[in-house]
């Protein structure tokens, strides 16, 4: 399998594209993002699913995001996302309130390939007025009891970090195979990875389960810690005392810019 | 010396336990829960048999489909209690996690609905927190509603608040009047203090108990057991509120 960087993988998303991103807990594309901010990515809409943190704070704060749809962002025991609520005050972000299991529906669907898929809850809430998208109809099987439906949502890639490849290109997620919706909805998946291992996952019983399989990958590239400042499964944990530094530089547009600088453009990667 | 957080897991292990509300065989707790999470460990330890979905667990998560599963599992009704809070709460149990403002939160933007608008309407129990009480955060009306306190007849829906605890008292919900109660005051606090520490209007029948404080036994296991279990996932909180961890510290 070629050997690529996650610059390589970054040169890989055109400007505009609609990524899906996983939050801070769930194998976040934290080295990928950094690419995209070196390479100047412009116009992205990101899918926080179903939440956003670092990663997409990040992309915003760089100014590579036009739109973002997350059902809430934060960082951490840091607190708001604070180049999100920057963006969002200066009206530079079209933000798109979801409500987290409705992200996951919405792929679902896509996974599955039908067009809608219905969901319980939501009724009565705000976020209805603002989701033209969504509809309320009567459950077509029981009469008397209004039920949500959700459109299919197919993002152009997926973007994470996974524990490891392997040499026929399936990608290791372990227990957090939420990542396996994700990517089957996506159009394609770019994945950054730990390290690649010999042969094949599928033919090991004890990794398969926790293993995406090649069909949905379009590339993999290596970037050791590329899921920092995040954890990442049991190899390595939250380094929350650089999340918080972060969400402090990032309270105002020089700290951000120090931040960038420092560890960012440089590529002053972790230690 | 008792810590106003030991008090506030206190007063929320006995809303978990408390035998007039729906059983809770299976609790979940979401993102950036630390005193929620805390009292389910302390109902836990206590010996009482529940089993508890810590979404952000650092090490053992409970899911293998991460949220997902989390969202699934209420959809079935599998999970029993939640926790909710909000940027604003008003006095029907409305929740806004949006912001204040013109839509979204142009004034004043909170984190997001998180996934307030299912859960609450899919869970036959939620106990609302939110340490901060103050005329701002308790109001009149939410600005935007996530997630509503109750439903007209005719909506899916499971269950509503139980209670609301803040860091100045306990008050009761009562979903057919869609209005909270005053159920006790924590110490220092009063029916007067907290009444004008409130934006919304509720009852007060009588003159309020004071919120129990947690138990010697339970506060040698909050401090010991509990703070153990949590160290991974919140170690900022445990540090400001348990102190410096000596016993048991990994290196």
């Amino acid at each position: 399998m070629p050997r690529r960087d996650a610059d390589a993988l970054a040169a890989r998303v055109p400007d505009g594209a609609l990524l899906a991103i996983p939050p801070d807990n769930s194998l976040t594309p934290a080295a990928l993002a950094r690419a995209l901010v070196k390479r100047g990515a412009h116009g992205l809409r990101l899918l926080g699913v179903p939440v956003s943190g670092y990663v997409c704070d990040l992309l915003v704060g760089a100014g590579c995001v036009a739109s973002l749809q997350t059902s809430a962002a934060s960082i951490g025991e840091a607190g708001l996302a604070p180049r999100i609520a920057a963006a969002l005050a200066a009206g530079t972000l079209d933000l798109i309130d979801a409500t987290c299991p409705a992200i996951h529906t919405m792929l679902q669907a896509a996974e599955k390939g039908v067009p809608f898929m219905p969901l319980r809850g939501v009724l009565g809430s705000d976020l209805l007025a603002h989701r033209p998208d969504w509809r309320v109809i009567d459950n077509p099987f029981q009469p008397d009891d209004p039920i949500l439906l959700l459109p299919a949502l197919a993002p152009d890639i997926a973007l994470f970090h996974a524990l490891c490849a392997d040499e026929a290109g399936n990608v290791y997620v372990g227990r957090r195979r939420e990542l396996a919706t994700i990517a089957h909805a996506a159009r394609r998946s770019l994945v950054t990875v730990e390290r690649v291992v010999p042969g094949n996952l599928l033919e090991d019983e004890a990794m398969a389960a926790g293993t995406i399989s090649g069909v949905y990958i379009e590339a993999v590239a290596v970037a050791p810690r590329g899921a920092w400042p995040s954890g990442l499964l049991d190899t390595y944990q939250t380094d929350t005392a650089h999340l918080a530094e972060y969400a402090k530089l990032a309270r105002t547009e020089e700290g951000f810019a120090d931040y960038l600088a420092r560890f960012v453009v440089d590529g002053g990667e972790t230690t | 010396m008792i810590r106003p957080e030991e008090r506030l897991i206190g007063a929320i292990a006995r809303l978990i336990l408390d035998p007039s509300a729906p059983p809770a065989r299976h609790i979940a707790v979401g993102a950036a829960s630390p005193i929620p999470a805390a009292a389910c460990w302390l109902v836990k330890l206590l010996g009482h048999d529940v089993r508890l979905s810590l979404l952000h667990q650092a090490n053992g998560n409970p899911f293998t489909e991460g949220t997902r599963e989390l969202f699934d599992l209420a959809g079935q009704g599998r999970i029993d209690l939640f926790f909710l809070g909000g940027g604003q709460i008003d006095g029907q149990a409305n929740l806004n996690l949006i912001g204040t403002g013109a839509w979204p939160g142009r004034a004043a933007r909170f984190p997001g609905s998180f996934g307030s608008a299912f859960m609450y309407l899919m869970v036959p129990r939620t106990i609302l927190f939110r340490e901060e009480h103050s005329p701002r955060v308790l109001v009149p009306r939410v600005d935007h509603i996530s997630a509503p306190g109750v439903s007209p007849p005719g909506v899916f829906r499971r269950g509503t608040a139980q209670a609301l605890v803040t860091g100045r008292c306990v008050f009761r919900f009562d979903p057919a009047a869609a209005r909270f109660a005053l159920a006790s005051v924590h110490p220092g606090e009063t029916a007067d203090s907290v009444r004008a520490a409130t934006g919304f209007d509720y009852d007060a029948p009588g003159a309020p108990p004071l919120t129990a404080d947690p138990t010697a036994d339970e506060l040698a296991l909050l401090r010991g057991p509990v703070r153990a279990r949590m160290a991974a996932t919140y170690p900022a909180f445990c540090r400001r509120v348990f102190g410096e961890d000596v016993e048991h510290s990994h290196g």
